[in-house]
Order: C-alpha cells, then structure tokens, then sequence
C-alpha cells in the first residue's frame, strides 16, 4: 500500500498572508506545514537587527504564526518546518518555546534547531584555508570587499532538518536552509528516501519548488486566464499530496479560493528558472525537463517522471556587503502633454543635479505609465493621463544622496506645471546592501541539531 | 513579411512569468496549446529576441527548450540594471519582463498557420 503524505505551503516569503497558516491547518486534513520566510534581501535586514539586539535578527512574525495554528497543530499533529531563524535560530527557538508554553504547551509540543549555516563568524578562517569565496558571476576575490561584510550564509539541505524530524521535534526551526528543503525534509523523514535515490529526491524538490512561493502556484499572480480566477481574495495557498515513489498532486483546500491548474503550476516552475537541466541544490540536482504535469481532477494536478542525479560537492553561500547608498523619488505630471512635461522635469533635474557638483554611482529616471518596464516596446505614450516621473540615485557618499532628496519637492513649484502626488514627501535614504554569491566546498559546513521543549 | 506570411501575437499563442537571478532575468514562455508549443521552438530564436528586447538589457540571450512543460526558458543577461538591491528600476526583480516579451510579434508561414490553428492578427482591421 502506498502511503501519501501532505505538505501545505503557508508562507511565501516574509510579509506573506498573516492567515495563510492558519488557513492550511484548519482548513482540511495536512501532515506538515511549510513556512518560508527568508530571502537574500531578508537576511541582511535580519543582520542588522541582530547587531542592535544579540536577543533579534529572526522573523518575528513567526511567532504569531505558531501562535495562530498552535491549538490546530496540537489537535492534529502536523508539523511544521520553518527558515524563520534567519541569523539567529537559536533565539528565535527559545522565543518559540516561550510562546508555547505561555499557550499551555510546554512540554509537549518540542522545538528542534537546525544551527551551522551562518559563516559570518568564520569569514577570515576559512579564506585564510584557501576557500576564496569568489563571486560566482564575475570571479573577483571576497577580499575586495572583506571589510563591507555583512552576513554570509551557506543554504544548506534537508539533512539536518530530517535529524530534527527524528528527533522528535514537531516544529523545526533553520536559519539559512534552501526554500525547497523545508519541503524535502519531511518527504525523506517518512519515507525514508535514501541519500542517493536520485529521482525520487529530485521530486521533493520539485514538489518544494512549486510551493515555496505560497499562493503563486494557486492563482496568484498567475497571468494564465487570470480575469476567470475565482475568489482571490480567499485564496487557498497549495499542498503536495507525495506519494512514496515521488509522485505528488498540488491541490488546496475545498472551499478556498484561485486555481490549480496546469498552467498556473507551469508558471510557477519556470520562476525564477535557470538551465532546467540542471537544477542545483545541496540535496540533488534536479532535472526540470523530466517533469510532467497533468490535470487530475478539479484543482488538481498531478506531477510525475521527475528525474535527477547526484548532488555538487558545494554549497552555495549568501554574503551580503554595504554598497553604499540610494534614494529615490517621484512626482507625477497630468494631461495635457504629461509625458513632455515629465521629460522637461527630468532634464531640469539633471542640470541642477550636475551644477551641485554630486557624486553618483547612478542616476536612473524613469516614465512610469509611459514607457518604464517595457522601455521602446511601449509606444511613445504622448496621450497618457499621466505619467510619474521617477528619479533614482545610488552612490558611496551618503551626503551626496542625502542632498539629492531636497532636489525633488522644489520642481512642484518651479518646474514644469500640472504637477501632483508629492503628498509623501522626501524621499528615504536608504543603506544598499548588495549581494555575493559564492561557492564553498560543502565538507567545511557542519550543520548542527539541538531538540528544545 | 510577405505574402506567404502572416502576423501572429506571442500575446495570443502563450503565457509567461519571469523573475530574477542576479542581474539576469529569466523569462518562461509556455505555449497555450501544446500544437503551438513547435512554433515558439521555431519563431522565439535568441536572435529574435536579442533583438526584440534592444537596449532594454546589456548582455546576450540564452534559450532552453522545455518540451515537456510546452515551454521555452529565456535568460535575459543584464536585464535589471545590477540586479537585487543596487538596482533603482521599478522592476528591479523583472516581474513583469515577462509582459515585455508578450509584446514580440511573430511573423509565420500562412501554411504553417493553417496547420497549426494559430491565430492570425490583422491590426489594420
């Protein structure tokens, strides 16, 4: 007899639905519940955080999360797997293990805690072992940018999560673990999948693929028929039913809102793709022309004849580095001739910019409305209603930026006429935090496990 | 085009997302109909579309062909004007490169048209 297992998606990215998880609990039978909280931008804000206060730097709305599901999770058993640790899984366990307790659960209701992934600490080690860590694009050396360091990661796999799993712990908390692992993990835990049964590993992370991105396989943001995807507003975020030889059917719950369909789960695997033959992740590498994908019934599609091969003998590392800084603002100019006038803000802007003498890496201005994603694809819009003449800045010397955001407010009165939408202001100078990819020879990344309750 | 040929919009003949690696956008193209997932094969060259996007990137054009999905997979290099965070574009992430590459219009040989059902688009009428 063939087991099935159901994994629900329940966060896509940090600032996902806040019901989501909840949603997936209660609304009809799941075994695990996967939350995805971190994306690159996410772990240097969480860094950042945690230089202000050692006791921070993890997502905090995951705490409300369990809150939200914990009676649910307790009824049913489901557990749940979570990257909310970003860089500091250890505190964002034990604020988990206080919620529980102060919910009645202590006890009863055990917190694992995958550590390891964070290789700040151990930056100057290990280029001092001759790992060089260079950028995977361009081959420079990270020394370029050694002492503008702020967090550096390794995504590492569903191994220690499944150790967490066997464990005993009924909520697995990670920092820096690949989105699809939080997926994968539970498959190999039941299923006891081997470390090297390729196809059936590939699978898991096609199955974690099509969920980490929460509703975006359900019909959300799915350009495919969108006018006739019913209900958004009570969308149903997706759930793989796995079945032991890494089969699986993305569905939602009954009653829920969107689509699964084989174009909205199409969409979904061609996000964010690069060589479809080669997938990478810590655990396999997945071939993304196998896949196939049929329509199962009402909200149903199935998805099999997945195959993949073994892993690389590398880990990907996340570093993120100060890059300086940028601003950026907007004014929006009205018919009749919005366009020209916004081009006349945009040359006397310039001008007044290069008489201040500013230092700029960058100064990007755009048309929105007019021409800003799709450039001379658009026509030349010279009869929009109107179009928002958006300026931005980006450059090392904060000063310069700085005196930039006082250059926008004063075109309202002594620029082009027929000008609005200035009601927020100056704009925000911001840090740029930019990112490194690496490669790290995966033996010199140790991963650890801690059960707490 | 010729009188052999006729206009087709990739808008009417496929649907697509996109997203962000690094300063890459890539750019999935999925036939509405598996009969027409062929003519993308055929009419979405990297030339072709090197050439549609212009000065919108600054790098070349990679293309992967996906027959199992009906699909084509685009990398755009240098797309997003850095990339992630240094970017100051609205699409930044190239969300919506996707909706940029519906605009191609694809110009096909009537015969294969007519065998394949594609529709024909006539913007003077």
């Amino acid at each position: 007899m063939t087991r099935m297992v159901r994994v629900a998606s329940g966060q896509g990215f940090w600032g996902d639905s806040l019901d989501a998880p909840k949603q997936q609990v209660e609304g009809g039978p799941i075994d695990y519940l996967m939350l995805d909280y971190l994306a690159e931008v996410t772990m240097s804000i969480l860094q950042k955080q945690k230089e202000r206060d050692p006791q921070m730097g993890y997502a905090r709305d995951f705490i409300g999360a369990i809150e939200s599901v914990l009676p649910g999770i307790v009824d049913r058993g489901v557990k749940v797997i979570a990257n909310a640790g970003g860089v500091n899984p250890v505190a964002c366990a034990h604020a988990l293990v206080k919620a529980i307790a102060r919910a009645g659960h202590g006890g009863t209701v055990k917190v694992g805690v995958v550590t390891g992934d964070d290789l700040l600490p151990r930056i100057d080690e290990l280029l001092a072992a001759g790992h060089e860590l260079k950028h995977m694009e361009t081959g420079a050396p990270l020394s370029t940018v050694r002492d503008r360091v702020l967090s550096a990661n390794a995504y590492i796999g569903s191994t220690p999560i499944v150790e967490a799993l066997q464990q005993g712990a009924q909520i697995v908390v990670t920092g820096r673990s690949t989105d699809t692992a939080l997926t994968m993990a539970p498959l190999r835990h039941e299923f006891g999948w081997a470390a090297d049964a390729w196809n059936q590993l590939a699978a898991g992370i096609v199955a974690g693929h099509i969920l980490e991105c929460g509703a975006q396989s359900s019909g959300g943001n799915c350009l495919h028929d969108w006018r006739n995807i019913p209900d958004l507003a009570n969308v149903g975020y997706p759930i793989a039913e796995v079945q032991s030889d890494g089969t699986f059917v993305i569905t939602k719950h009954p009653g829920t809102g969107g689509r699964v369909s084989v174009p909205s789960v199409t969409e979904q695997l061609v996000y964010e793709m690069g060589d479809p033959h080669s997938y990478i992740t810590p655990d396999v590498v997945a071939d993304f022309t196998s896949i196939h994908v049929a329509a199962d019934g009402e909200n149903r599609v199935r998805v099999h004849g997945i195959t993949g091969g073994p892993a690389t003998p590398f880990l990907k590392v996340s570093i993120a580095y100060r890059a300086g800084y940028k601003a950026v603002g907007s004014l929006v100019y009205s018919w009749p001739d919005a366009m020209e006038k916004a081009e006349l803000a945009e040359r006397i802007l310039r001008e007044r910019l290069d008489r201040l003498g500013l230092r700029f890496d960058q100064v990007l201005t755009e048309f929105v409305g007019a021409n800003a994603t799709h450039g001379h694809l658009s026509g030349d819009g010279r009869d929009a209603p109107e179009v928002q003449f958006r300026v931005g800045v980006r450059g090392e010397d904060r000063a310069s930026v700085e005196r930039f955001t006082r250059e926008i407010a004063p075109l309202v009165l002594n620029g082009p006429p027929s000008v609005t939408g200035f009601a927020g202001g100056r704009p925000k100078v911001e840090e740029v935090i930019a990112y490194w990819p690496a490669l790290i020879d995966k033996r010199v990344v140790t991963t650890q496990v801690e059960v707490i309750s | 085009m010729s009188d052999d040929t006729v206009q087709v919009r990739l808008l009417d003949i496929a649907h697509t997302r996109s997203g962000d690696k690094g300063d890459m956008a890539n750019c999935g193209v999925i036939a509405l109909r598996p009969e027409w997932y062929e003519v993308l094969v055929q009419e979405l060259t990297t030339e072709r579309v090197r050439s549609h996007f212009g000065a919108l990137i600054s790098g070349p054009v990679e293309r992967f062909e996906l027959p199992n999905l009906n699909a084509l997979n685009f990398l755009l290099h240098g797309a997003l004007d850095g990339g992630g965070t240094l970017s100051l574009k609205t699409d930044a992430q190239g969300k919506v490169v996707s909706t940029a590459m519906l605009r191609m219009i694809l110009t096909v040989p009537k015969t294969v048209a007519a065998v394949r059902g594609l529709p024909v688009y006539s913007p003077t009428l």
